[in-house]
């Protein structure tokens, strides 16, 4: 007999090796500006690093809560037994301002609508939970390049995307779309936030919107958040879709806090409400965790200035990152958003295929000593994208890193024949959207969030 | 198209409704000493509150760890991004040290087989995930934890076959009860895929025997299937037999070559033991290397706060503070059994003899009108709305036999513990001078008025009593 579940026993390490070869090899041998300087540079974590000793002088000033003290009282006994997966109350109201906040005070949220997770992985999954049964299908928009269209959604991707699930007798329940963008950098434009609003009522369908990263758009103004999409529609507040909008959010990214686990899911649906907060149960933030980062929410002047100071920290960095690949002559895609870049090696590649981007993810990491993301782990459809990050290292790292690149280039580019492949790539360009209905790859071994 | 799942929308949450009243009489009227001395005692609720002041003045001479400080520098930054699944090292080795302590160093432990998570209610689930399919089966002895219900078969799916259990041996299991229970699951065409215990048990108090253990574990040796041994309430062991885990016995049989070795897991958290549960530490360990593997990428779902991790592991390396902590609260847990043991039986009501945990089991069918689970709810009401105890019915707990009640001893101060015991014995003596009398049928029929009532209420609102109700 099987002695454990299908989901135990296929714990394989079947997934994209190359992709799990970076984590080895960087594990192998890091770099260290001091102790091995010619290691391997981590780009495949998405981590914020900028903005910790903001964070570390307010806890300073602060030792109170550290302390598990309110106004000089211990609190101790009453957070040690606080399991209530209902959330703090106090939590809670201070995570919708900063929310608020975070998006320019355009959209207002309700704390009775929020739930509280152990981290955005355990809210996407319940959320899961709440809106598919096992064997129905969610869509998902993958870093596609139809042409010239900076890979954003568009309508004939949506019903594309839509046909193919019906052709594999999958129902669809809904859109989940990551605004900013894993691993693209980018922000959802109006049109793409309309055209999904529209796909969503006609399919009547659910749309989750992950906005992890909505803390570290650089400039403010230029993110729509889903609930200010929908309410801009005006949408009437009784409309069936209001009830199928649900926003995931976390505090790992913004504030770069992912080892403290705190998530949260936001519905308008009261069942999808109670039933994710009774899941809750499986995941519930820690009670020492929800004190401390209350009074640091609660501290007005300290969010402002940490909102905006991380913001131009990223900014910086990534232009910092941007400018020197284009020196080497590689591209980005031009983002607003988030804590990597999405990076254009298509003509450093050897043939137009994923084999090609495989080798040169290898040449990257063994030559160059750099482990970054290849498109093809992020299911892109077009051979030579990669995802850098740039905020969780120093400065000096990063030039370090860049400084590699160039050479690399350089020394590429010098022993390789002039003949122009680039023609014959032109016309293979075009993948077949059957594509992204590639199986899944099973779970990494090794870091859990190389998000 | 149905818009929602049916694991949101259908009511297989399994947070039973009858017990649901209980807590929502309780949050409508708290009993306060000074601002509410007429209100409900909660006497529902698993927590321990005997021993906080160890906890506060460690944390008081030791402030560096929850400081995020380590010999005088800030580690915030690498606790800040320390989510690996693979925990904490310091904080699992020290985990697994202070569970061999608690078993009195009789066996050890390997932090390599311990996988951390979001308290053993998502260990469980966790467990199920990993060695059960939808629609398979697990063995339970009754009475059992209300919440596994929920917790074993709400998103994974499997199902519940409950092992009966009964006061004639004092609930102990038994190899009729183990053979039955598995017939009864092939009667149902559902494959067992192993059995759970709760020992020390919850809501029994008391511990598994060593014949029982060696029962359970020739049972799964002979079926070929899997034992979960959830030991959450193994440091709250205040007397003899004293605690024998499911790790020693299969050491004394020298299994660990052996097939079964894989077969066996155990559960753990710092809830019931530390008094912690607002702090999520749970584990799940386990020999089997697919097990540790599978559940480790599972407790990306529910990892435990680095920073929490951080603070736990400082407080359990210290050996003198857990030696010391361990003794004490057996001590504190003891007096306050004893105290409510005794309070009953000078009210005429005796208890379950146990040896563990945070409740008694306490023997109220000679208080019952007739045997039968509507006697046991109708008792249970009184005891709720004029007696103003909220205890747990046994029914709750899937207990075949009516007129079993759970109630909590450790989770209020002493004189909130007397005043309850007052009143149960004023309850009691005027009950008995009432006689279950069927002349008594106003009352009787105002009860049954009330009875249809929340008979139909669902539990599917939000209004939900608190989730560990452990």
């Amino acid at each position: 007999m099987q002695m454990l579940s299908k989901k135990a026993a296929c714990d394989s390490h079947g997934q994209d090796s190359s992709y799990f070869l970076g984590w080895q090899e960087y594990e192998k041998n890091p770099y260290h500006e001091v102790q091995n300087p010619n290691g391997i540079i981590q780009m495949g974590l998405a981590e914020n690093q900028l903005s910790f000793e903001l964070a570390e002088s307010w806890l300073a000033d602060n030792p109170d809560v550290l302390g598990l003290k309110r106004d000089g009282k211990s609190v101790f006994k009453e957070l040690a037994l606080f399991q209530d997966y209902h959330g703090m109350p106090t939590f809670k109201n201070e995570l919708v301002k900063f929310m608020a906040k975070l998006r320019g005070y355009k959209v207002e949220f309700d704390p009775k609508k929020l739930v509280l997770v152990a981290g955005s992985t355990s809210a996407n999954e319940s959320l899961m939970f709440c809106l598919a049964e096992p064997g129905e299908a969610f869509l998902l928009p993958t870093p596609y390049y139809p042409g010239s269209n900076d890979f954003k959604i568009t309508g004939c991707a949506l019903e594309d995307a839509y046909e193919q699930a019906k052709k594999l007798n999958l129902n669809v329940k809904g859109v989940l779309v990551t605004n900013p963008s894993n691993p693209l950098g980018t922000t959802m434009d109006r049109d793409e936030l309309n055209l999904l609003i529209d796909f969503a009522i006609s399919k009547k369908i659910h749309i989750v919107s992950d906005e992890i990263y909505s803390g570290t758009v650089f400039d403010s103004t230029s993110f729509v958040s889903i609930i200010e999409a929908v309410t801009d529609r005006n949408i009437d507040d009784t409309h069936e879709l209001w009830n199928r909008i649900h926003m995931v959010y976390s505090l790992s990214k913004d504030l770069g806090l992912p080892g403290f686990r705190v998530g949260m899911i936001y519905s308008n649906d009261e069942t999808v409400v109670a039933a994710a907060t009774k899941m809750s149960s499986f995941g519930l933030v820690s009670s020492q965790t929800q004190f401390l980062l209350t009074n640091m929410l609660s501290d007005k002047k300290f969010t402002s200035k940490y909102i905006e100071e991380n913001r131009k920290r990223l900014k910086s960095r990534k232009e910092m990152l941007v400018s020197g690949l284009s020196d080497a002559g590689i591209e980005c895609l031009n983002s607003n958003a988030c804590l990597f870049c999405w990076v254009d090696m298509r003509h450093l590649l050897s043939s137009d295929t994923f084999e090609a981007e495989k080798e040169l993810s290898k040449r990257i990491l063994f030559e160059v000593g750099l482990n970054i993301s290849p498109g093809s782990s992020c299911h892109c459809s077009e051979p030579g994208w990669f995802r850098m990050c740039f905020a969780n290292m120093s400065q000096e790292t990063l030039k370090v890193a860049i400084t590699r690149i160039k050479d690399f280039v350089e020394s590429i580019t010098s022993s390789r024949d002039n003949c122009n492949h680039q023609l014959t790539f032109l016309d293979s360009r075009r993948r077949s959207v059957s594509k992204w209905v590639l199986p899944l790859s099973p779970y990494d071994n090794n870091e859990p969030a190389e998000r | 198209m149905r818009h929602l799942s049916t694991k949101a929308t259908f009511n297989s949450h399994g947070q039973d409704s009858s017990y649901f009243l209980g807590w929502e009489e309780y949050e409508k009227n708290p009993y306060d000493e000074v601002q509410n001395p007429k209100g409900i005692i909660q006497m529902g609720l698993a927590e321990n509150q005997l021993s906080f002041d160890l906890l506060e003045s460690w944390l008081e001479k030791n402030p560096e760890p929850a400081g995020f400080k380590r010999d005088g520098k800030s580690i915030f930054r690498e606790l800040a991004l320390f989510q690996d699944y693979h925990g904490l090292p310091a904080f699992k080795r020290a985990l697994v040290e202070f569970m061999a302590e608690i078993r009195g160093n009789r066996v050890s432990f390997d932090p390599n087989h311990m996988v951390l998570t979001a308290g053993a209610t998502s260990a469980n689930e966790t467990l199920m995930f990993c060695l059960a399919e939808p629609g398979e089966a697990f063995l339970l002895p009754t009475p059992y934890y209300p919440g596994f219900d929920r917790d074993l078969k709400w998103r994974t799916e499997a199902e519940i076959v409950p092992i009966h259990c009964t006061s004639s041996n004092d609930f102990q299991i038994t190899e009729t009860a183990l053979e039955a229970a598995y017939h009864e699951a092939q009667q149902r065409n559902l494959r067992v895929k192993g059995v759970l215990v709760t020992n020390p048990s919850n809501p029994l108090g008391t511990t598994l025997s060593r014949s029982e253990l060696n029962l359970l574990i020739s049972f799964i040796t002979t079926k070929g299937i899997h034992l979960i041994s959830d030991e959450i309430y193994s440091g709250t062991v205040f007397s003899s037999p004293g605690f024998v885990s499911v790790m020693e016995v299969l050491k004394d049989r020298n299994c660990d070559k052996s097939e079964v070795w894989n077969r066996v897991h155990i559960v753990c958290s710092l809830s019931k033991d530390l008094g912690l549960p607002g702090f999520r530490v749970g584990a799940i360990y386990s020999n089997d290397d697919m097990v540790v593997a599978a559940s480790t990428k599972m407790s990306s779902f529910g990892l435990v706060s680095s920073q929490t991790q951080y603070l736990l592991s400082a407080l359990l390396s210290d050996k003198k503070f857990t030696k010391n902590y361990i003794s004490e609260n057996q001590k504190r847990l003891k007096k306050r059994q004893n105290m409510l043991v005794m309070g009953l039986e000078r009210a005429g009501i005796s208890c379950l003899k146990s040896n563990a945990g945070l409740f008694c089991w306490v023997n109220m069918r000679h208080l019952l009108r007739s045997d039968s689970f509507e006697a046991e709810m109708e008792l249970w009401k009184k005891i709720v709305y004029d007696v103003r105890l909220n205890i747990s019915p046994g029914s709750s707990c899937h207990c075949t036999e009516p007129g079993w009640f759970r109630v909590c001893f450790a989770n209020m101060t002493e004189e909130t513990l007397d005043l309850a015991i007052q009143r149960l014995k004023d309850f009691v003596v005027e009950h008995t001078a009432n006689g279950h009398s069927k002349s008594n049928n106003s009352s009787k029929n105002s009860n049954r008025k009330l009875l249809p009532k929340w008979v139909l209420r669902l539990s599917s609102s939000d209004r939900d009593h608190k989730p560990d109700e452990r």
